[in-house]
């Protein structure tokens, strides 16, 4: 059956090959790796918005193409090869878990250039990017802190990586600025998708006495929770205000997009190096929903803090006290981005465990 | 605090119960369909298309299970008529069924939902505790009862029934006595495309209103091994069901009590509860033997 | 109204069983060139994308025997397993412990390096796959526990062990935190050797020996008779003496036994670490390849081939053509379907009649 195939193959190979070969040399190819499909609306779905705001903006320049629902195990070397070999200039793998794959075919493809998402390791043609989504987490928090009335939130995570636990500790920090005693609750669903689950968390969540609900998974369920029952939350990933109207304070939007056409555009115009670039607000990489349903005077604290942070301020400066007392960073200190990029304790005032 | 817990089970359970109470009645007749997911994910698509496109969410509902249906068809002419085999047919249709819900929910993803309305009689359903749980629920969680009921009532109580039973048990002796194998097999399965399509509506218009990708997330594994759970017999389904969806909604309860247990081992848990409890049930193997369809699985051809 | 009717032939169609295939192929190659015409592609290139281009150069052929050996390896198991009538389902949890207990040597005792390492690794893969398979089948014989039912809940709960395993206690100290171990050692790993320009490591013959062997021992051994007899009639197999008990043990262990070895050489070659996802769903996937291949040692390795292919030819159609990632699924799934459907052809003809005489025929 396999021969058959090869001989009709040929023959159709003959036909189609002109056609397939003739795909235009001086465009450049940009491609992605995804590893949720695109319809997740949610992390690998930003990142599709990412391409498609390249496109827009350099038009018949480029030309793209992506792969989703890429395992993060077996099956990804292949995928970023098969990109490598079919002519992409550019590749993206857009999860940390793409890292040892990707390196690994960079290092086989010395002219392609690569950059990876999130993680650590890097080639002189791999290139690191990621987005301080912490920054807009300590905004949460002190938005969080200012409107909750119990003084209680509750905080659905999807799996223990270090930055889930920056998020926690920036969410954190933020609230105690405003409020020393304020408490979370934390759930993790142990998936990066479930709605139905998330929708439990957060009714468990809010059973339990939260007034106010944060979410580091990438469904609209659990702020549609929110909205039913007349309560708050924070949207994640992508504005979904459309889901909750009077229940999304703010949402923290990752938006890869300027990122994405700055790279390309350096590849276009030839100027592309490997670089460790970790954008915030500053860079648009994150970008903050607007803030609505809360008290004038919180949206302009919020307010105020992005600014802070636009200019340069860091909510990762010290003092900053861990969760058994220990002072992780004197007064003023910042904290180094090796630290928080690998974080793995809480701060202060978080009752949850975290798997040693 | 309890009645708030019992509520989250309720939802959810109810999906895992409307297609397991399909799929038993289709293993009941001898067929293995291991597509339900599949099935599910189709129903949770065109629930939410039809809703959104209509505004109305009971249409909606109608909307999932008949798109249950429509792909339970291809499983059945696949199966019976052309007798392939069951599993991988199953398996195939779940794959069929994830793709092809994925492409038709492409400009969905994005879009809110609008939620199945709950049942509100003032003055009852306003009772406290008993209230909200009896008289406060929309019309798939009665629905699912309702399904309980009429397929007990069906298996045992009716004559069709017993030919159903006949068919799964043996079918070439009921086959001999003039009933047609093949078309209470293709009804079987129809059943079971309508209630799974039922279930993954419920997950897009009533639990969690919204669409995304591979939105199951697995339920129609779980309908499939309650079914097991449940020794084919329609109450034990809804104790399979309802046991699952309570270890689930605790163990993340317990997790947000902060004991700092390791929440992977608590996310085990419902899965655990379901071997424990089905190991401590079935040491009754005759009546757990007497229960099992014998042709299930195996394909059928009338001869001549 | 005509309706089909199958009619038994009096010996399987030989000529069927090579042309059932073609037929199946020929078909969805059709189905798939009408699928991409309706997306505003051509159908040719389309079709030449995911049926051939995948296998026209060597690295592709590399890539789909990569991609099929785990595939045979865990389908030659289960095809023991629904040989002898026992529904494991579990494979994908038995890959995952078998994997984990084969990694505690290179995770554990970095420093013992030494060539044993692999065969022990491999060794202790298989028994930690078969000892886990080794749960669903005695809750099956100690407690008539449905062996579906428990066997899917511990892929589960195996998944869910490996997330705690490669987040808590076997965290690598230098991976930032990240949710690995620490990168196994050269011992620990399968390196690849150059085989006329493709490069393959000792997994892919080890799915070879497995299905000659598997071959051997159904066909002729006393074991392959036991299997058969026992799975067709449990009834006449106990009066030939042989016990449903020993066979519900040794076809689970020897299953988990195999997904086992697969994992640990998936691991072994591809990862060079645990992290949390080894396994794209291979546990899963090769329950498929075992019944397209008729439970047959030598049609599961054209099924896994097959299987595979489908998977580098929905790559390829999302990386040249830009089409969906669900288009592709959409198509493995109507393969599966006209594959499974036109092996009907082999043990029947089928027949349009009227409906009415069908009608009768029933009665």
């Amino acid at each position: 059956m396999k021969k058959l195939a090869l001989l009709a193959g040929t023959a159709l190979a003959l036909a189609i090959g002109a056609v397939s070969g003739a795909s235009a040399a001086d465009k450049l190819k940009a491609c992605w790796v995804y590893t949720g499909p695109i319809g997740d609306f949610g992390y690998s779905y930003q990142h599709d918005q990412g391409r498609l705001a390249v496109e827009k903006e350099l038009g018949d320049k480029v030309e793209t193409a992506y792969v989703e629902n890429v395992a993060e195990g077996p099956d990804a070397e292949r995928v970023f090869e098969r990109f490598a070999r079919e002519g992409c200039g550019i590749v993206f793998g857009t999860s940390f878990g793409f890292m040892d794959p990707e390196l690994k075919v960079a290092k086989k493809f010395p002219d392609v250039k690569f950059e990876h998402a999130t993680g650590y390791k890097s080639a002189p043609n791999m290139g690191l990017y990621n987005a301080r989504f912490y920054e807009g987490r300590y905004i949460l928090g002190q938005i969080a802190a200012k409107e909750s009335k119990k003084g209680l939130a509750g905080y659905i995570v999807s799996f223990p990586i270090p930055e889930v636990v920056m998020g926690i500790n920036a969410f954190m920090l933020g609230a105690q600025s405003i409020n020393p005693d304020f408490k979370i609750k934390i759930v993790w669903v142990n998936s990066w998708f479930d709605p139905g689950k998330e929708a439990d968390a957060a009714k468990a969540l809010f059973d339990q006495g939260a007034d106010i609900i944060v979410q580091h998974t990438d469904s609209t369920a659990a702020i549609q929770v929110a909205e039913e029952r007349g309560l708050k939350g924070f949207g994640q990933s992508s504005d979904m205000i459309k889901f909750a109207p009077k229940a999304q304070m703010t949402a923290i939007v990752d938006d890869w997009g300027p990122h994405y056409i700055k790279s390309v555009k350096a590849v276009l115009d030839g100027t592309w190096k490997a670089g460790d670039v970790w954008e915030g607000i500053k860079d648009g990489t994150v970008h903050m929903a607007d803030y609505t349903n809360m008290a004038d005077e919180t949206k302009k604290l919020a307010e105020e803090t992005e600014a802070k942070i636009v200019g340069g301020w860091n909510p990762f400066t010290g003092p900053i006290v861990d969760q058994d007392g220990k002072e992780r960073y004197a007064a003023g200190v910042v904290a180094p981005d090796g630290d928080l990029l690998g974080m793995n304790w809480y701060v202060k005032g978080i009752d949850d465990k975290l798997p040693q | 605090m309890l009645e708030a817990i019992i509520l989250t089970v309720i939802t959810a359970a109810t999906p895992l119960l409307l297609a397991a109470i399909g799929e038993l009645v289709v293993e009941k007749s001898g067929v293995l369909n291991l597509g339900v997911e599949g099935m599910m994910v189709m129903g949770a698509v065109a629930g939410f298309a039809v809703t959104v496109s209509t505004g109305s969410p009971l249409l909606g509902i109608v909307g999932g299970a008949v798109a249950g249906v429509l792909v339970s068809l291809i499983f059945a002419f696949v199966t019976l008529t052309l007798v392939a085999n069951q599993v991988a047919s199953g398996l195939a249709l779940t794959l069929f069924g994830l793709g092809l819900s994925g492409l038709m929910g492409e400009s969905f993803v994005g879009q809110p939902g609008i939620k199945l309305q709950s049942l509100d009689i003032p003055g009852v359903t306003s009772l406290p505790f008993v209230g909200k749980i009896l008289f406060g629920q929309d019309i798939l969680v009665y629905l699912s009862f309702a399904a309980v009921f009429a397929v007990s009532w069906f298996l045992n109580r009716t004559r069709a029934g017993l030919i159903l039973r006949a068919v799964g048990d043996n079918h070439s002796s009921a086959h001999a006595l003039g009933y047609s194998v093949i078309g209470v097999r293709y009804l079987a399965v129809i059943f079971g495309g309508a209630m799974a399509g039922l279930g993954g509506a419920y997950l897009s218009v009533a639990y969690t209103p919204l669409w995304v990708e591979n939105m199951t997330a697995g339920r129609g594994w779980i309908a499939l091994a309650l079914v097991v759970f449940a020794s084919w017999l329609p109450w034990r389904a809804v104790i399979g069901a309802y046991l699952f969806g309570a270890v689930t909604v605790l163990q993340l309860h317990t997790q947000a009590l902060g004991i700092g247990f390791p929440s992977q081992f608590l996310a085990m848990l419902p899965y655990l509860a379901t071997v424990i409890v089905l190991v401590a049930i079935s040491g009754n193997r005759r009546a757990t033997l007497f229960n099992t369809p014998s042709s299930l699985g195996k394909p059928f051809v009338p001869d001549r | 109204m005509m309706r089909l009717e199958l009619v038994k032939r009096p010996q399987k169609s030989r000529l069927m069983s090579v042309l059932s295939p073609i037929v199946a192929v020929a078909l969805t190659v059709v189905f798939a060139g009408i699928v991409f015409a309706a997306q505003g592609h051509s159908p040719f290139t389309g079709i030449w994308y995911f049926f051939l281009e995948p296998i026209t150069s060597l690295w592709g052929v590399e890539q789909l025997i990569t991609k099929a050996t785990p595939l045979v390896i865990i389908a030659l198991g289960l095809s023991v397993c629904y040989l002898s009538n026992n529904w494991n389902i579990g494979a994908e949890g038995q890959l995952t412990i078998g994997a984990i207990v084969g990694s505690i040597l290179p995770i554990l005792f970095p420093d013992f390096v030494s060539p044993v390492v692999l065969p022990l690794m491999l060794l202790m893969a298989m028994a930690g796959g078969a000892l886990f398979a080794l749960i669903p089948a005695k809750l099956k014989t100690v407690f008539g526990t449905n062996e579906i039912l428990t066997s899917l809940m511990l892929v589960y709960c195996s998944n869910l062990f490996l997330d705690w395993m490669v987040r808590g206690p076997w965290r690598s100290p230098q991976g930032y935190n990240f949710p690995i171990t620490i990168d196994f050692h050269e011992w620990a790993v399968l390196s690849a050797v150059d085989v006329g320009g493709i490069y393959l490591n000792l997994s892919a013959p080890i799915a070879l020996l497995l299905v000659a062997i598997l071959a051997v021992v159904m066909r002729s051994t006393l074991k392959g008779f036991e299997i058969r007899v026992l799975g067709q009639s449990p009834r006449a197999g106990s009066f030939a003496g042989f016990s449903n008990r020993r066979m519900t043990a040794f076809a689970f262990a020897l299953s988990g036994a195999l997904a086992g070895l697969a994992g640990m050489m998936v691991v072994m070659s591809e990862i060079g670490k645990l992290q949390p996802v080894i396994s794209p769903g291979y546990g899963f996937t090769a329950i498929i390849v075992a019944f397209l291949g008729r439970l047959n040692p030598v049609g599961i390795l054209i099924a896994g081939l097959v299987i595979a292919s489908s998977y580098l030819g929905g790559e390829a159609i999302q990386t040249s053509l830009q089409m969906s990632s669900k288009l592709a699924t959409v198509i493995q799934g109507v393969l599966l379907f006209f594959v499974l459907a036109a092996d009907t052809l082999i043990l029947y003809k089928v027949r349009l009649v009227p409906g009415r005489e069908g009608e009768r025929a029933h009665a």
